[in-house]
């Protein structure tokens, strides 16, 4: 039964149904997704905000204290799958990502990782490579902030 | 239910009463069966059901979810027996769950569910439910769907009058099916004796409001008698308690026929209110028992269990006003408050007749005195006097009723296998439908509380015969749905149901579904053998214990190659599950592995014990399809002769930095002494 849930979602990225994606924390900036509100048999899901463009501001130096909240968020939700030089494990290496991505590209792939491989070509690229769906890892907003400052500072920024 | 002896006989039985009695029994074949309404069960892909059902599983002492209308079956909760699914009862941390004063107790029978209730109605926290052999109650938390709490009952023997509940929660009730000798008694003394040295016990167990934990408030000694079945009082009749009780004869050999013999036993009624006044005024005596209290922990993810030495007895001798009998025909079985609290139906099981009491006549009775005599002290009030009528000729066999909340009852009936449909203001009977076969309990949706949602109702029956496909001598039980809506009852599915359902009960999906705990917070476990990331994963050797601080997520186990380990070591895997994403469970096997498999759900931590019993190399693995990359979820452990120095090395991946300095590079390994 979950065999053939995970092997349809992974294959027809296209066409998936949402999965059952977790936040308990019901953070005030966080809203229904209007595919859950559209069906109403289903239980409510929580999904992060799709950030924008400009949504976010990137500064130097760097804030310390984020980096510090991200390395550790890092060593327990992300360390599994992704390592800090530019080697692919589970998932692809952290190695200048910063250089590579928009900054909302990565917060979003963090909080809203069932929106983002299902409409974005680069993210459903890279589930083709690694074969695996990137987890939800209830990681809100703020903390996916700190994960990218902690990049950031992996990538040599001050 | 006490039927199970009598499976095999049923069907003749059934033949014999067709006999004697054609008016109220029909043709039982299924191909008499009405055609079910396929469109009221139906439940589109995708959709949800409108009610959960909670449904005990008899012997298998677990507990099933089913969905109502459909019959759709979604999880089967252990509760007193080990879990080959989830590792319950099976992995380090919920062995404890089934500790007893009798050591480790890895299977009982469970009949009867209760769920909380606030102001009379369902508020969808908790259900319990009764372990009967080894006397003992359960919580259940219905946001997990997982047991909670585990308390043993003691001077207790087939824990069957239980757990039924007040409508606040207040107490859920344990009342004792054998009268035993008491356990600070010597009870090394002739079983025929039983009349001298046999008590009963009802135990009140206190429920607390907030946490749900459990405590053995009082119990109440009582005579020698079976307590069989049991509901509290409601509305107007709350504060009481009513049990139905058989063999008023004391028969301690050959029950069937000597517990038969009176023409009538007894609906016992306690005033709990009362009760707890006796209590305060320091009336109980205590008195120095053995049993144990069971508590999981959601945030260490593992139980505890405290031995508890003390209980306070009330004798009824010192509590005048506590206890009163009613008698009621021959065995009575279910023993049912309507709605609104007024009405006490008890099923003579044996009787031609249902007798329906009126609370406010017992409340009459008891202030007039009309009483005739006494049973070992306790006051036995004229029948006539608490009687308000009886159902004459409802069928054969009466057992249990349940109410739909428009002034109907509806009464199982097993040996004539149907459920009559009756009324309470007059006492008439309305409707009949047969069951197939054999029903024992039914339920309808917040059937024994004050508010019945009276649109369904599910017969659980005790033989299945030519029902579905058959699979040997040993078949699946069948319940049935019906439709009760209307005047008629209609019959609408036949649904399979695992173990031997005694009691369930349904509420609305609506007071739980929106509250299911999805993921436990990583953050939060506190579990003391917790990797909190795969940085902290590692092996360290205690004596001859080895502990494996590993990790779990999609799809690798961190660590996967583990060297060092000797002959005779016991290796404890404490698998953490770093996921925090719903349904994505992952399991833990090894090779020769004697007790178990263990699923670990999202931010969980769980034990799986191991002993090394020959050297060699043992694989272990994810049981749990996890990722298109599941079958790559998998390591090796080595295993060395006793006197190897082989040193203890840890990894995965060649190419990860070593976690810890006692953690050598891979490569290092094959330096290592070959095993002999």
């Amino acid at each position: 039964m979950k065999l053939h849930l995970r092997l349809t979602t992974v294959c027809l990225v296209g066409a998936i149904l949402f999965l059952g994606s977790c936040n308990n924390e019901g953070k005030s900036g966080e809203e229904k997704s209007s595919e859950a509100q559209d069906k109403p048999a289903d239980q409510a899901e929580v999904h992060g905000t799709e950030m924008k463009a400009g949504d976010i501001e990137l500064t130097t130096p760097l804030n310390q204290q984020w980096v510090t909240a991200g390395k550790g968020i890092y060593e327990l939700k992300c360390q599994s799958c992704h390592k800090l030089t530019d080697e692919r494990l589970v998932g692809p290496g952290w190695k200048d990502v910063t250089k590579r991505r928009q900054p909302e590209w990565i917060m979003n792939m963090i909080t809203n990782v069932d929106m983002m491989l299902e409409k974005d070509p680069e993210a459903q690229k890279l589930l083709e490579q690694c074969l695996v769906r990137m987890p939800n890892q209830n990681i809100s907003k703020d903390e996916s902030r700190h994960i990218l400052e902690f990049m950031r500072s992996n990538d040599g920024i001050q | 239910m006490k039927f199970h002896h009598f499976k095999t006989s049923a069907v003749l039985i059934l033949g014999f009463f067709c006999l004697l009695s054609i008016n109220s029994c029909k043709p039982k074949t299924a191909q008499s069966a009405a055609v079910g309404d396929a469109t009221k069960s139906f439940i589109a892909p995708g959709q949800h059901d409108e009610f959960y059902n909670v449904v005990s599983g008899g012997f298998n002492g677990q507990i099933g979810i089913y969905g109502i209308p459909s019959g759709r079956l979604f999880r089967i909760v252990p509760v007193f027996s080990q879990s080959a699914e989830s590792g319950y009862g099976f992995s380090e941390e919920t062995k404890p769950m089934l500790n007893t004063s009798h050591g480790f107790v890895p299977w009982d029978d469970l009949h009867h569910i209760a769920l909380s209730q606030t102001k009379g109605e369902h508020d969808g926290r908790w259900a319990f439910a009764n372990g009967n052999n080894t006397p003992r109650l359960a919580r259940i938390d219905l946001s997990t769907f997982r047991t909670a709490e585990i308390l043993e009952i003691p001077n207790s023997a087939g824990n069957h009058a239980s757990p039924f509940i007040t409508e606040n929660s207040e107490y859920v009730v344990a009342a004792t099916r054998f009268s035993v000798p008491l356990d600070d008694q010597n009870g090394d003394v002739p079983i025929n004796t039983y009349k001298q040295n046999f008590k009963g016990s009802i135990s009140f167990v206190s429920v607390n409001p907030t946490t749900g934990e459990m405590n053995i408030a009082f119990q109440i000694r009582t005579p020698g008698v079976n307590f069989d079945l049991s509901r509290a009082g409601k509305g107007k009749s709350n504060g009481w308690f009513f049990f139905s009780c058989y063999n008023s004869e004391k028969a301690n050999t050959l029950l069937e026929q000597n517990a038969s013999q009176r023409d009538k036993d007894f609906v016992m009624a306690v005033n709990w209110k009362k009760a707890e006044e006796y209590l305060k005024a320091g009336k109980a005596k205590k008195q120095t028992v053995k049993y144990a209290h069971n508590m999981y922990d959601e945030k260490t993810h593992a139980a505890t269990t405290s031995m508890k030495t003390d209980v306070f007895v009330l004798d009824p001798a010192d509590c005048p006003g506590m206890l009163f009998l009613i008698p009621c025909p021959k065995s009575p079985h279910g023993t049912d408050v309507d709605p609104s609290g007024e009405y006490i139906v008890a099923s003579g099981k044996l009787a031609a007749s249902i007798p329906v009491f009126s609370f406010a006549k017992i409340q009459k009775a008891i202030d007039d005195k009309a009483f005739d005599g006494d049973y070992d002290g306790i006051p036995v009030i004229k029948y006539e006097a608490a009687l308000q009528g009886e159902v004459t000729k409802p069928g054969l066999g009466p057992l249990h009723t349940e109410f739909d909340g428009k002034g109907n009852a509806y009464t199982s009936m097993f040996v004539s296998s149907e459920i009559v449909k009756w009324s309470l203001k007059d006492l008439q009977v309305l409707d009949r439908v047969p069951t197939y076969y054999s029903v024992g309990h039914l339920s309808i949706p917040g059937g024994p509380t004050a508010k019945p949602h009276g649109k369904y109702m599910i017969a659980y029956n005790k033989i299945t015969k030519d029902r579905y496909l058959p699979t040997g001598p040993e078949l699946t039980q069948s319940a049935q749905l019906y439709d009760i809506s209307g005047d008629k009852m209609k019959l609408i599915l036949d649904f399979p149901t695992t173990g031997e359902p005694h009691y369930a009960e349904a509420l609305p999906a609506t007071l739980i579904k929106d509250k299911q705990r999805k993921i436990f917070r990583i953050e939060e476990n506190s579990h003391a053998f917790v990797s909190k990331g795969e940085g902290q994963s590692k092996v360290e050797r205690k004596g001859n214990q080895v502990h494996v601080w590993m990790t779990a997520i999609r799809s690798h186990l961190t660590p996967d190659n583990i060297e060092g380990v000797k002959l005779g070591d016991e290796v404890y895997f404490h698998v953490t599950n770093l996921e925090q994403d719903w349904d994505v469970p992952h399991g833990f096997a090894i090779k020769g592995a004697n007790n178990a498999e263990i699923l670990i759900m999202p931010g969980e931590t769980q034990t799986l014990k191991w002993v090394a019993d020959r050297t060699g190399i043992f694989p272990f693995y994810c049981t749990d399809f996890c990722s298109a990359l599941h079958q790559e979820m998998q390591g090796y452990l080595r295993v060395s002769p006793a006197n190897s120095n082989v040193a203890l090395l840890f990894s995965t991946g060649t190419n990860k930095p070593a976690v810890s300095a006692e953690g050598a590079p891979a490569a290092e390994t094959s330096k290592a002494p070959p095993a002999k």
